[in-house]
């Protein structure tokens, strides 16, 4: 035990005196909150539309004055011509054009029924699923309106109507900071410790210092304690002063149990600093360990949940992601942080984690050898 | 051999198709300090990891202090010092924190065997604060030595521990291990420098992974075959190919200013030479008789292998 303790202070005395650390561990997870949250949401404004407008009526009007009026919309063009409205989408001037028909408003009134013509850029589908959705949105609103101008109280009262007025719980103002928050952390420790552990003990056989250490009678269980828990220190120590940021800059909210997330933060470390230790006994130089992590990273992150959900990616990718620690880090942590789950809540993330800590260091250990 | 410190009993290794030591056999006493020379690529290194306990020999058996380097390597690790050829400690740590990190590591302290130490660490103490990376090529071999001594090891291998360094440090470093002997500590040293083999007890010449000679530097001085003759003159490049062709020669060397020739016993009278020399055009043309030293001997015994 002892001799851990040695090799924990020789690893922290090499990591303050690393001049480029201090910047990582306290620039880092500054600008990563700070532009990632801001600048990962899937919140739109201002998306710029085209109408054609044919019928040039009141009713007309009154729904593009609609469209003007959301924060979403902002009216870019305006023609009688489907062709420039198409030129306009083509140079990318436009997303969506609004066709308006002639005789939209006598058909409405005359058969209760008009259509009109919504045609959106899709190059991006998930932001074309977006503009689809604010639209829908706001011509149902305008229906609305049209029933109330148009029909007697009376009748009003007497058609059946479905109102449909959601409630976002746990996150009541649908705020896309409060959802990245989470998950942004996730990434800020998983970099950390990945890079971190994994260059570290690959750097010591990089400049051949690991030859000096492998004739010593230290045990291998001890030099791989002595090197993890360094990195899952300054990790965990990362994680508050994250949370701290997230707390005092975006208000975020945090629920749950601070022990919890610490506690699953612990557990999760554990897991990617293994990865990292396996990563750097299978390879040589700072450079190949720096690509496989990457390789790993990179997967892990885009199927971790924090930009798509889960639950929309197909079955046999869902089965995949019971291998991938981010996306369990980022359920509990949201789950926590923001829900207000107890440990009974997140066990069946827990335990996974748990499980995979344990496999991941022991296969590492294993993998580890101080004789070739 | 009484007691021997290591032994080395048909030890064989390759590397995919290169073989690196080929059955390989000897015995060190307690006490000695016993070189091996090479060339880069004889095989010295991986001789060397295999007796540290870092490689495992494909073939063969070797033990250090009576403890078989494959079954007792926990053992042969707490006293064993192990000074490999690159500089191997840590460059952005000073250099009491490299000391302080070894002797820890080995469950000691720097005050309790300070003693081992005192001498080669009294030299680079003026600048225990500064990082290892900034030392100067002699001190680092300084400070590499003190780190594989701290805890008083009863047994010390040198990989090249002079490759790279000026020839002061050098002769100093071998001053320091002269130094080392007498506390009984036995000392296997490599290097390609063969003038550095006469400063060994024993010296075993290592070439393509085989043993060509074991025994004292004066023996094998004293068992050169050829008669030795060194040849000046003002050109030495034409020197060296006129002298090539001969007759009775063996081999030319050159080494630094003159040219060492080789024949056979009382093959080569000085004054023919001498004239064979002035019709070819050369000048201020100087022979004379000479005692081969061992860099001679090992040039003679690795062309006639």
């Amino acid at each position: 035990m002892r001799t851990v303790l040695f090799i924990i202070q020789k690893e922290f005395i090499q990591v303050f005196r690393n001049r480029m650390m201090m910047p990582i561990i306290f620039v880092v997870p500054i600008i990563q909150l700070l532009i990632l949250v801001h600048a990962a949401t899937f919140e739109m404004k201002n998306i710029r539309f085209a109408v054609i407008d044919l019928d040039m009526s009141t009713t007309s009007r009154k729904m593009v004055g609609k469209f003007q009026g959301s924060p979403f919309f902002l009216l870019a063009h305006t023609s009688f011509s489907d062709k420039e409205a198409e030129t306009e989408m083509k140079k990318g001037t436009v997303d969506m054009i609004l066709h308006i028909p002639y005789g939209f408003e006598k058909k409405l009134v005359k058969e209760n029924a008009a259509g009109v013509q919504v045609v959106i850029n899709a190059i991006n589908g998930a932001s074309a699923g977006l503009i689809n959705a604010y639209t829908m949105m706001i011509i149902m609103d305008f229906n609305r309106e049209i029933l109330v101008d148009w029909l007697s109280p009376v009748m009003l009262s007497s058609t059946k109507n479905i109102r449909i007025s959601p409630s976002y719980w746990y996150n009541p103002k649908l705020n896309y900071k409060t959802y990245m928050v989470p998950g942004i952390l996730v990434l800020l420790v998983t970099i950390i410790g990945l890079l971190l552990s994994g260059m570290n003990i690959v750097r010591e056989k990089e400049i051949g210092t690991i030859e000096q250490i492998n004739v010593t009678p230290i045990r291998k269980v001890q030099f791989i304690a002595g090197k993890l828990l360094p990195f899952w220190i300054i990790a965990l120590f990362e994680l508050a002063f994250g949370l701290t940021i997230g707390k005092l800059l975006f208000n975020i909210p945090i629920i749950g149990n601070l022990w919890l997330i610490f506690l699953s933060a612990g557990v999760y470390l554990f897991v990617i600093l293994g990865f990292g230790l396996l990563v750097s006994t299978m390879t040589n130089t700072q450079q190949q360990s720096m690509l496989v992590s990457f390789f790993f990273m990179v997967i892990f992150i885009l199927m971790s949940g924090l930009f798509t959900s889960i639950e929309s990616m197909p079955v046999w990718a869902q089965n995949l992601d019971r291998v991938n620690p981010i996306a369990y880090f980022i359920r509990i942590m949201r789950m926590v942080m923001l829900k207000g789950s107890g440990f009974h809540d997140i066990r069946n993330s827990f335990f996974p984690l748990v499980a995979y800590a344990v496999i991941i260091i022991s296969f590492a250990i294993r993998r580890y050898r101080k004789v070739s | 051999m009484e007691d021997p410190s290591i032994k080395v009993s048909n030890i064989s290794h390759s590397y995919g198709n290169v073989k690196a030591l080929d059955d390989i056999s000897f015995g060190v006493s307690r006490g000695e300090l016993f070189g091996f020379i090479g060339p880069d690529g004889a095989g010295k290194t991986t001789l060397f990891h295999i007796l540290a306990t870092l490689l495992l020999p494909e073939k063969g058996t070797a033990s250090v202090e009576g403890l078989d380097v494959v079954k007792d390597f926990k053992k042969i690790r707490k006293i064993l010092g192990y000074m490999p050829g690159r500089f191997s400690l840590y460059m952005d740590l000073s250099v009491e924190e490299n000391l302080w990190f070894y002797a820890t590591i080995f469950g000691t302290t720097v005050e309790e065997n300070y003693d081992q130490i005192r001498e080669i660490y009294s030299q680079i103490e003026p600048f225990r604060k500064r990082r290892a990376g900034k030392l100067s090529g002699g001190m680092k071999q300084k400070l590499a030595l003190c780190c594989a001594l701290i805890h008083k090891p009863a047994i010390l291998f040198l990989d090249e521990p002079t490759t790279g360094v000026d020839a002061v440090s050098r002769m100093e470093f071998w001053e320091m291990l002269r130094r080392l002997k007498e506390s009984n500590i036995t000392i296997l040293v490599s290097t390609p420098y063969m003038d550095e083999a006469s400063l060994c007890d024993r010296v075993a010449l290592i070439q393509d992974g085989k043993i060509m000679k074991i025994s004292t530097p004066a023996e094998v001085v004293s068992e050169y075959p050829n008669e030795l003759w060194s040849v000046e003159s003002k050109d030495i490049y034409r020197l060296l190919q006129d002298l090539q062709v001969y007759p009775g020669v063996k081999s030319v060397h050159a080494f630094g200013h003159a040219a060492h020739l080789a024949c056979e016993k009382e093959a080569l009278p000085a004054n023919l030479l001498r004239e064979y020399l002035a019709c070819k055009g050369h000048e201020e043309i100087g022979i004379s008789r000479i005692q081969p030293n061992i860099e001679d001997c090992f040039m003679e015994l690795m062309i006639n292998k």
